[in-house]
């Protein structure tokens, strides 16, 4: 009974998604107060709707009720509850599911929040949202039903993958699509904005906190599945250039772009036109990442079963949604001013400088992305593009854009004079120069590279540190009323840095080694010696394991001992499954995992020795921290009427 | 300098960095394009020379040896026509398994032996990596839906 109700939920679902659509659009064209009005209740009753399907969905999971395909295919009696409650995600059709109930969440925040938006402005946003929603609710329903029956019912389920079965599982699906599905509101706010022609500073204030906070989930999501990556496939990788990762990093990086140009619109009224181009652009990445992932057409970890009619809806979906936002770009665009004039030395040159570099960086992953695909459906052979070609091709992208970050937040709006830069910042760049040179001498061996990177990591911090000084002497007082988006903005920078160093280090020093032992055999590794102690058998919840024991020592005084495993899962995929061993720690991580069994008990071991590689996800949660900071100024929560009117009026509203 | 001509030097500045950047690119896209080929066009020598390349198709059930003292492991790769022995170093996939389908990135040795840089094999029961369908299908046109898992 309940999947039937789910049923008619989302069907009810995606009716309301239809009003939401429609009539406050119509609304805000023929000025029509009620209909404007009826896109607060569609958007709470929409989400309702979704939530009901949603729950019906995981009430079939904790009840294992195996007459539905989905659950059938995806849970089993032996899945522990909390892994029964994140399974839902586990496939297709349910993280689709919670796809739409995240898109139905940020529409009734928006419908919340948006008190002290115009009304048609806050129409015309949450109507843009409901049509998103129509589009991927009728995927849902014509092409991935999660609540298709199953007869006869089996009596077991096939069981969650065992690679989900993972705390992992439980935070880096949900943060993630927050963060896919939050740049649908940057997305949905461009377009009101072009409908209504009001593409004004206003518009960029009211825009921010939006795709900042989705800018922040996404860091976090794409931070936790590498953080997951690293620790549960035993590859020992933190980022692979799959194909899927990059899904999720080209909208990330536009979306950086984004909040940059918006920070220019709102601040100085510049760059509107290229700012909605990039919320279009951002939006298109967040498809084309869902049109690769449920399509099929890529070998991944993360690909999902193949079905060409699913490629071919989300492709169709793609074609119409950024096909119908560049006509309107383009019949809408050349009546936007172009704002205020800049000087070749200024802020507005630098965020031009940190947009296109990014931008550059997006197409560049695009191109790695998508060519072997292209290859591959114009019938011109099956290739693949190796993440060497990711890697020479970044590190060349990200230093220039490390330098913008230095310099940049010490450049005058408007104009400024290059002599006073370099004035303010000298002292930071020499110092990061010397440090980022002697640093590396403390590992293996000198590399340039490794010390261009730290270099210019470290200039960021000290440019932030000196700012702070000059600022505040950092007396406490002073550092609490500085303002939280400034504030933020210097976290998050931080928070960069970090993950640069991190990078730098982890490249440059990180030793790998995969070694045949036999119990007792030693292996030394980066100064650390390694001591295999043999396996013993172990039973686990749904599965048997075998048990490693590695004693790790250095100069002889013992450091700590890691238990890799290797585990059968007994479900009657009874695929192995390998979990590593870590020592996570400051300065270094040190990695252990079994790979396969050889005679007498000895058994190839993976051993790896990663400095630095914490900094990475330091880096990653001062990002987030930065972006939230950054979203919870107050600026953004006062209405300035005479503002807004102002600047309505100096566009011309068409 | 008239602002005219500063801003054509900017201009001039700007489409020369972004030139060079695309030459750049696409050198790197160049080197690093790796292509793939089944056994049989492997062995029939239409592969290119000191290059990586991929390979799919499945391992032959019964050819997985390893070597006692280190991690070397040797495999045979089948596309059903041709079997493609294949030397690896290090730690294969959860998923290889003898009669399944599997990729291996590496170059052809001059003695006929694939030397394997890595080796992936599928992530999923369910799943079978395009490559390998490919080949199979390309080896044996007619029987590829008949094909074992």
């Amino acid at each position: 009974m309940l999947p039937e109700i789910g049923q008619f939920a989302l069907a009810l679902a995606l009716a309301l998604a239809l009003v939401q659509g429609v009539v406050p659009l119509a609304g805000a064209a023929r000025h029509h107060v009620a209909w404007m009005s009826s896109a607060r209740y569609a958007a709470f009753a929409q989400f309702l709707m979704v939530a009901i399907a949603y729950g019906c969905l995981t009430a079939a999971f904790i009840n294992n009720d195996f007459s539905v395909q989905y659950v059938a295919g995806n849970s089993n009696t032996l899945l522990p509850l909390y892994y029964r409650i994140t399974a839902v995600w586990g496939g297709h059709e349910g993280s689709l599911l919670l796809w739409v109930l995240m898109l139905a969440g940020w529409g009734v925040a928006v419908a919340t929040f948006s008190r002290n938006l115009p009304l048609d402005m806050a129409a015309r946003v949450l109507g843009v949202l409901g049509l998103v929603s129509v589009g991927f609710l009728s995927f849902m329903i014509f092409t991935s039903n999660p609540f298709v029956r199953l007869f006869p019912a089996p009596v077991e389920g096939y069981d969650l993958n065992p690679m989900l079965q993972d705390p992992g599982m439980i935070y880096h699906p949900p943060l993630l699509y927050m963060g896919y599905v939050g740049f649908s509101v940057a997305f949905a706010f461009a377009i009101a904005a072009l409908l209504s022609g009001r593409l004004d500073a206003a518009w960029a204030r009211w825009s921010r906190p939006w795709t900042t906070i989705a800018w922040v989930s996404l860091t976090c999501g794409i931070g936790l599945g590498s953080w997951w990556a690293y620790y549960e496939l035993g590859w020992g990788g933190w980022w692979f250039w799959d194909p899927v990762e990059n899904a999720s990093f080209m909208p990330w990086l536009t979306g950086t772009a984004l909040i940059h140009s918006l920070a220019v619109t709102e601040k100085r009224g510049t760059f509107r036109n290229w700012t909605v181009m990039l919320a279009i652009i951002t939006f298109g990445l967040t498809l084309l990442g869902a049109f690769l992932v449920r399509s099929g057409v890529i070998t991944s970890v993360h690909a999902f079963a193949t079905d060409p009619e699913r490629g071919v809806f989300i492709l169709a979906f793609f074609a119409v949604t950024i096909g119908l936002s560049l006509a309107l770009y383009a019949w809408r665009a050349p009546q936007v001013g172009l704002g205020g004039r800049f000087a070749a030395w200024s802020r507005e040159t630098m965020l031009l400088l940190n947009n296109i570099l990014l931008v550059i960086a997006a197409a560049v992953v695009l191109l790695g992305t998508i060519y072997p695909l292209a290859m591959d459906a114009l019938g011109a052979g099956k290739i693949s593009v190796g993440p060497p070609y990711f890697d020479s091709v970044f590190a060349p992208l990200m230093l220039p854009l490390a330098a913008l970050i230095a310099i940049g937040p010490l450049v005058r709006w408007k104009q400024d004079q290059p002599v006073r830069t370099w004035q303010r910042t000298r002292l930071a760049v020499i110092a990061a120069a010397a440090a980022g040179a002697v640093w590396p001498l403390f590992y293996a061996n000198w590399s340039p590279l490794v010390s261009l990177g730290l270099f210019v990591a470290l200039w960021i911090v000290l440019a932030i540190g000196l700012e702070l000084q000059e600022r505040t002497r950092f007396a406490p007082t002073a550092l609490a009323s500085l303002k939280p988006a400034y504030l933020g903005m210097h976290v998050a920078h931080l928070g960069l840095a970090l993950l640069m160093i991190g990078v730098a280090m982890v490249k440059g020093y990180e030793v790998e080694k995969d070694v045949r032992l036999s119990p007792g055999e030693t292996v030394e590794v980066a100064g650390y010696a390694f001591t295999f102690r043999g396996t013993i058998p172990q039973r686990g919840p749904n599965y048997m394991a075998d048990r490693g024991t590695v004693e790790v020592a250095r100069g002889g005084t013992p450091v700590t001992t890691l238990y890799p495993e290797k585990r059968t899962y007994a479900s009657k995929r009874g695929m192995p499954m390998t979990k590593a061993s870590l020592d996570r720690g400051v300065l270094r991580d040190l990695y252990a995992s079994l790979g396969d069994p050889l005679d007498k008990g000895a058994w190839v071991i993976r051993i790896y020795y990663k400095p630095y590689i914490s900094w990475l996800w330091a880096g990653c949660i001062l990002m987030a921290l930065g972006g939230l900071l950054a979203a919870s100024d107050r600026r953004y929560r006062v209405a300035v009427p005479g503002k807004q009117a102002a600047g309505a009026m100096a566009l011309g509203r068409t | 300098m008239t602002p005219r001509q500063r801003r054509l030097m900017f201009l001039a500045g700007g489409l020369a960095a972004l030139g060079i950047a695309t030459a750049l690119v696409l050198n790197a896209f160049e080197d690093n394009l790796v292509f793939y080929f089944t056994p049989s066009e492997l062995q029939a020598g239409k592969a290119p020379a000191n290059r990586s390349v991929r390979i799919g198709g499945l391992v032959e059930a019964g050819s997985v040896q390893r070597d006692p003292a280190s991690t070397l492991v040797r495999f045979r790769v089948t596309d059903t026509a041709v079997s493609l022995p294949v030397a690896y170093e290090g730690i294969l996939p959860d998923l290889f398994r003898e009669g399944q389908g599997v990729v291996a990135e590496g170059r052809l040795g001059a003695d006929g032996v694939f030397q394997a840089r890595q080796v992936l094999a599928k992530h999923d029961e369910n799943y079978k990596p395009a490559e390998v369908t490919e080949a199979l299908h390309r080896a044996n046109p007619t029987a590829s839906a008949a094909a074992p898992r």
